[in-house]
């Protein structure tokens, strides 16, 4: 129990911290802001001076600063440039699409990478184990938004299979694969090496002095090891999935945060900008808190205490 | 000196490496001698009808502009490559100097120095790359400096621990007793030995640099047209996918086939250093 | 009464960058049943290449060119274990033979319980329940003398000490009560006060044994030999030696290489009032073999003959065997 509750608290000033980093960044901006605002409209300066109040600007840094974590920490960010909602709405519409998109691409990812390392780890140096890395080494290697459209090109405009837009499940697998090829590559090589190690570890010997078959010494023994450095990988990927989303709802013009992050990009809607990247930071972090719980669980050295040997 | 010249040579007839090898040689000579390779100017519109499909005269059909899309893809190996390369540069020197400074000074600044790193590995790195564009502004040299940026904590946490490893030896000791100045240790002794990790991250990380700079043009921040970057010929090739994929398929395989033959090499590199490290330990 | 083991011109090689390296030439030895025979050398003398050879565990490099391997099955038949398939093999592994390894900590799976890892050797080989294969597993912690055994079956092996943790490897081994039991040099890694308290509990068990269960008892010091074991053999550089009782060969070995042995020993030394001797020079590269004997480069009755032709293992009595030109001066 200590363990997790120890992880859980470390969250906090971790996020925190990474907060202050997105407003560091995003106050360095030049240009002025309410230039924006204004829609490079003249103005005379009360009404400068009237956005610049309304937008928080006529404060010290150090205010504007707090009520940023404040703020941040309440989930209301103030109101995107440009279209004058609230962002926090605009997130919340938007979330659900990205989301599943996630999850598809996680889904995706995770089988076929676990999947293919299992084929080349369990013989390594033959043919099925080459076959398998290559494939997994075309998976890193090819850019997501290429095989995404040449995914759409080939089963959606020449063959006609997998309907290209709209809502539903069947929509959702081309982007899922599109967005979990990389991560599939990586979860391949990763789960191979870390299978190969363990297959050479002395307590596989011992299981097999046991008499116990291969495909159990596999499942049973090897696997549950073997994961260990995968469910790591998962955490420090977390970050393409979010950020793979932005290239792959471009690419297959599906609604969500990356592409409500990328126009408030190029608008420079730096309201908009700030919450979403606030909004991905705290799910990036909450999601790696998972995973290090996930760890916890599977390796119980982690978790428990080492008695006196 | 032997056991290095047998890993060379393993590693040179190694089929990957090969295979990667001769390919980059390809695309590399493309690069350079453009040109001479290039039939058509890059920037050269209506050198033939528009959105033509691939024949003799067009060996990859030509694009909405009537260019010829081999020879942008051909000139387009130039910008692909340097500039994936130069973030990488970039990435690897800040990252080095401050990576083998905080692990050699140690202390109190190492642990700042490693504490700034971890903040900064908190965040995934394209979101970072994005935000610093969101700042500065898009443009393919912005790109290359957000992702270059971006790198910079990954290069400089591996570097620092093997910095570390090798400040432990004693000939660092020595040349501390011997009176060698801290910046000759650093850069003169402790640089020179990590540098082979170096060169393995550096080429590992090469592929990926170019597919972020190559994304970032493809959303439109990163190279503007006309210019024949890969990512951003994906970008307006996607338009005519319909009735001329060949504007699509081109540069993304091209970019498809660069990056994994740098990884190939990146792969086949590490897993020499792998064995000259355990050679070496069994040495030792 | 048929003998539990009977090992018969073993050849095991492993492949390498060099080429094949011969690690056993024409191993040949038996182990009565109820028996406890130790089988004694140095590293690199091939004790360990011959348990591996017997379980049918070896590196995917190493292979046997030749031999025959006969054991004596819970069944009362005898099976050749070389040309059992891998399945029949499984079905005697942990069964009719079963081994204890070195070292405790590495050997045990890090993520499953103690209890875990003894019920799965049980429920793979008898057909029970599994309540039923638990109830047998925290007698087989009473039996080697685990305190609060219920409580300990649920921890995983980083919990437990050294010793304990052996004990379990021993419960795991004698879990289906097997005709065989290899222990490769189990109480090596441990103190010595553990290792005191492994073998009183493993000479408590072999006199306890319903089964007539055999012991190969693998080691490197030839205190614990004296200790525990009925017969021994001594390798070195892939060969057997010399053979006999142990009572036989302690009071008069027939071998300069077990003379030698004998004499490094602190204990002999003590009783003896003499300096210790090691014995000078190295074991031999197994890919750059002595011409002749393999040990004549350090040996002190070395003559001629000996750097020219390679003794056989001669029968000098009923029990004794030794490779040596010279062993009647050792009479």
């Amino acid at each position: 129990m200590n363990f997790f509750i120890k992880k859980l608290i470390i969250v906090i000033p971790t996020l925190y911290i990474a907060w202050t980093v997105v407003f560091v960044t995003l106050n360095i901006i030049p240009g002025d802001p309410v230039n924006l605002m204004l829609g490079g409209r003249p103005a005379s300066e009360e009404v400068r001076e009237n956005v610049r109040k309304n937008l928080g600007l006529d404060k010290p840094v150090a205010e504007r600063y707090v009520s940023f974590l404040i703020n941040a920490t309440k989930g209301d960010l103030g109101k995107s440039y440009l279209t004058r909602q609230p962002v926090t709405k605009m997130i919340k519409e938007n979330m659900m699409p990205t989301i599943q998109l996630s999850i598809g691409g996680l889904i995706f990812g995770v089988f076929f990478g676990v999947f293919f390392g299992i084929i080349a780890g369990t013989k390594p140096n033959s043919m099925r184990d080459t076959f398998a890395m290559v494939i997994a080494l075309c998976g890193i290697s090819l850019p997501s938004f290429w095989i995404g459209m040449m995914l759409i090109f080939i089963f959606g405009t020449t063959l006609g299979w997998v309907p290209i837009v709209g809502e539903g499940f069947v929509s959702l697998i081309l982007p899922s694969i599109s967005v979990g090829l990389f991560f599939a590559g990586g979860m391949a090589r990763l789960t191979r090496s870390s299978l190969v190690d363990v297959l050479n570890q002395d307590y596989i010997r011992t299981a097999k002095s046991k008499g116990l078959s291969t495909y159990n010494i596999i499942l049973k023994h090897s696997l549950r090891n073997a994961m260990i450095p995968p469910v790591t990988l998962l955490g420090i990927q977390f970050g393409l999935l979010i950020t793979g989303a932005v290239i792959t709802e471009e690419v297959f013009a599906r609604p969500g945060l990356g592409q409500l992050l990328l126009q408030a990009i190029l608008a420079k809607d730096i309201p908009l900008v700030q919450a979403l990247v606030v909004y991905m930071t705290a799910v990036y972090i909450f999601l790696n808190l998972i995973v290090d719980f996930t760890y916890g669980i599977i390796d119980p050295r982690i978790r428990l205490e080492r008695k006196s040997a | 000196m032997n056991r290095n010249k047998i890993i060379l040579k393993r590693f040179l007839l190694n089929k990957g490496s090969a295979i990667g090898g001769i390919f980059l040689i390809v695309i590399i000579i493309g690069a350079v001698f453009a040109p001479v390779i290039a039939p058509y100017n890059w920037n050269a519109v209506d050198t033939g009808p528009r959105l033509s499909p691939p024949s003799l005269s067009y060996l990859f059909g030509t694009d909405i502009h009537g260019r010829d899309v081999f020879s942008r893809i051909v000139y387009g190996a130039r910008y692909s490559l340097s500039v994936g390369v130069i973030s990488v540069l970039f990435g690897i020197i800040a990252g080095s100097t401050f990576g083998i400074t905080i692990a050699y000074i140690g202390g109190r600044v190492d642990i700042i120095g490693s504490r700034i790193i971890d903040v900064m590995f908190g965040f995934p790195s394209f979101l970072l790359s994005l935000l610093v564009v969101a700042i500065i502004g898009v443009g393919l040299w912005n790109v290359v400096f957000a992702v270059g940026l971006a790198s910079i904590p990954h290069f400089a946490r591996i570097i620092r621990s093997a910095a570390l490893q090798v400040k432990e030896q004693p000939y660092i000791e020595a040349g501390i007793n011997l009176g060698f100045g801290n910046l000759r240790i650093m850069f003169g002794h402790i640089l020179p030995n990590i540098f082979p990790i170096i060169i393995v991250i550096a080429t590992m990380d090469l592929g990926g640099a170019i597919i972020s700079i190559a994304s970032l043009s493809f959303l439109g921040l990163g190279a503007q047209p006309p210019e024949p970057e890969w990512g951003a010929m994906l970008s307006s090739g996607r338009e005519y996918m319909r009735y001329a994929p060949w504007t699509m398929i081109y540069p993304g395989l091209f970019l498809f086939l660069t990056v994994m033959s740098v990884n190939l090499l990146g792969d086949r590199l590490s897993q020499a250093l792998d064995a000259r490290q355990s050679i070496n330990r069994g040495k030792a | 009464m048929r003998n539990t083991l009977e090992v018969k011109d073993l050849n095991t090689y492993f492949k390498s960058d060099y080429g094949s390296i011969k690690a056993l030439e024409n191993i040949s030895f038996y182990i009565k049943e109820g028996e406890v025979l130790a089988l004694v050398g140095e590293s690199g003398s091939g004790k360990t290449v011959t348990s591996l050879s017997i379980m049918g565990l070896l590196p995917p490099n190493g292979f046997i060119e030749k031999g025959k391997i006969a054991l004596l099955t819970k069944n009362n038949t005898q099976i050749n274990i070389l040309e059992l398939s891998e399945k029949k093999l499984n079905q005697i592994r942990g069964n009719d033979v079963s081994m204890v390894f070195q070292e405790p900590m590495t050997c045990l799976n890090p993520t499953m319980t103690v209890g875990s890892q003894i019920i799965e050797v049980i429920i793979n080989h008898k057909n029970i329940s599994f309540s039923a294969a638990k109830k047998e597993m925290i007698e087989l912690l009473k039996l080697v003398e685990i305190p609060e055994p219920e409580q300990r079956s649920t921890e995983y092996p980083h919990q437990l000490s050294g010793g304990m943790r052996q004990r379990i490897m021993i419960s795991i081994a004698l879990a289906c009560e097997p005709k065989l039991i290899i222990a490769d040099e189990p109480t090596t890694a441990l103190d010595v006060t553990i290792q005191a308290q492994l073998l009183d509990l493993l000479k408590k068990l072999k006199n306890s044994l319903v089964s007539k269960t055999s012991i190969l008892f693998i080691t490197h010091n030839l205190g614990i030999v004296r200790e525990i074991a009925d017969r021994i053999i001594v390798m070195y550089a892939g060969n057997i030696v010399e053979e006999g009782k142990v009572s036989e060969v302690f009071n008069k070995p027939l071998h300069p290489y077990t003379i030698g042995l004998i004499q490094s020993l602190p204990e002999f030394n003590i009783e003896n009032r003499k300096k210790i001797q090691p014995i000078p020079g190295n074991v031999p590269n197994m890919n750059n073999l002595p011409s002749g004997c393999n040990f004549n480069p350090r040996c002190y009755l070395v003559k001629e003959s000996c750097k020219i032709q390679k003794p056989d293992l001669a029968k000098i009595s009923e029990s004794r065997k030794s490779r040596c030109f010279e062993y009647k001066q050792l009479i």
